[in-house]
């Protein structure tokens, strides 16, 4: 049972990834050009020539973005297979279905929505190199707080539901999460670090491209997972294969 | 957990999976996974499990539009 929807949860994350790759390759990379030129400008303007790249922005732009998108569309998919598992049937009174469209709509909130609030995408040549140890600390922990505030929610929002019903009972528990994950955010430092002539609608598509790129991510991983686990689809696909 | 271990429904397709079953392959499929995550948005940045900076010159595109830290 796990494995089949573990199998099916990285199925569904692999084709939202090519939906997600693309968006990014129609929407995301004229942005993220936006920064290499800004880049190209600086060394151009520094008098540096810049080094010979490894990879190729013809290939980075294309196959790596694929790639990448892939790698991580799998794992997003088999760990979102993973928390359905744990989650269908005990939550609410759920279908397969809207279990998996809740899931991914509660995973782009508190997975990619509020950690970007606090630490947004930037596009390349935006940020100081030196500040990667603190920028990838502060947002590895910022990811993992609201993820594990979310999971305090739920478990008080069960709670919660008994006493004051449902609508009032996840609308306290929705409120709780904000309430504390804000609060956490404030407390974080504040990454400020774009340069004063980096050019703002390179930032602003950038930033929008990547939230973008999530809604086609989880929206897809939501809808495909769901409709693979699906009690009719599930029968079909058995009838199919004899 | 007590509550609503079972909620009967008539929608309800697939059996609710014991957490007994879940738990091994959360660990293992779960490890994996997010070594994948940490192989995509992470690695030859702040911390390195593999030298050089090949896999970040690679994913360099998904890793700046997936909102990782970068350069
Ligand atoms: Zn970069």
């Amino acid at each position: 049972m796990v494995r089949t929807l573990l199998v099916r949860g990285m199925l569904a994350g692999l084709a939202a990834a090519v939906c997600a790759w693309v968006f990014a390759y129609l929407v995301g990379e004229p942005a993220l050009d936006g920064g290499i030129a800004y880049e190209d400008m600086l060394a151009a303007a520094s008098g540096e020539a810049g080094g010979e790249p490894m990879v190729g922005r013809d290939v980075q732009s294309t196959v790596g973005l694929l790639v990448a998108l892939l790698i991580y569309g799998v794992a997003i998919g088999g760990i979102f297979a993973l928390v359905f598992a744990g989650v269908y049937g005990r939550i609410g009174r759920l279908s397969a279905r809207a279990t998996s469209a809740v899931l991914a709509l509660v995973g782009y909130v508190v997975v990619v929505l509020v950690p970007f609030l606090k630490y947004p995408s930037n596009p390349p040549a935006s940020s100081a190199d030196d500040t990667i140890g603190l920028r990838t600390g502060t947002f590895v922990l910022m990811l993992a707080l609201s993820i594990a505030v979310a999971v305090a929610a739920v478990a008080v929002g069960r709670r919660l539901v008994a006493r004051f019903g449902a609508w009032n009972g996840v609308l306290l528990a929705v409120l709780g999460y904000l309430v504390v994950i804000g609060v956490i955010g404030a407390l974080l430092p504040t990454v400020a670090e774009t340069p004063a002539d980096f050019p703002a609608v390179v930032l602003y598509d950038f930033r929008l491209s990547t939230l973008g790129l999530h809604v086609v991510l989880w929206a897809g991983l939501g809808l495909l997972f769901g409709a693979l686990v699906d009690r009719r689809s599930s029968r079909r696909a058995a009838e199919l294969a004899g | 957990m007590a509550q609503g271990a079972t909620l009967p429904s008539s929608s309800v397709s697939l059996g609710v999976v014991p957490l007994r079953e879940l738990a091994p392959w959360a660990v293992f499929a779960g490890v994996i996974l997010l070594a994948l995550l940490y192989l995509v948005g992470m690695d030859q940045g702040a911390t390195s499990v593999f030298s050089g900076e090949m896999i970040h010159e690679f994913v360099h595109d998904g890793r700046h539009l997936l909102g990782f830290p970068c350069h």
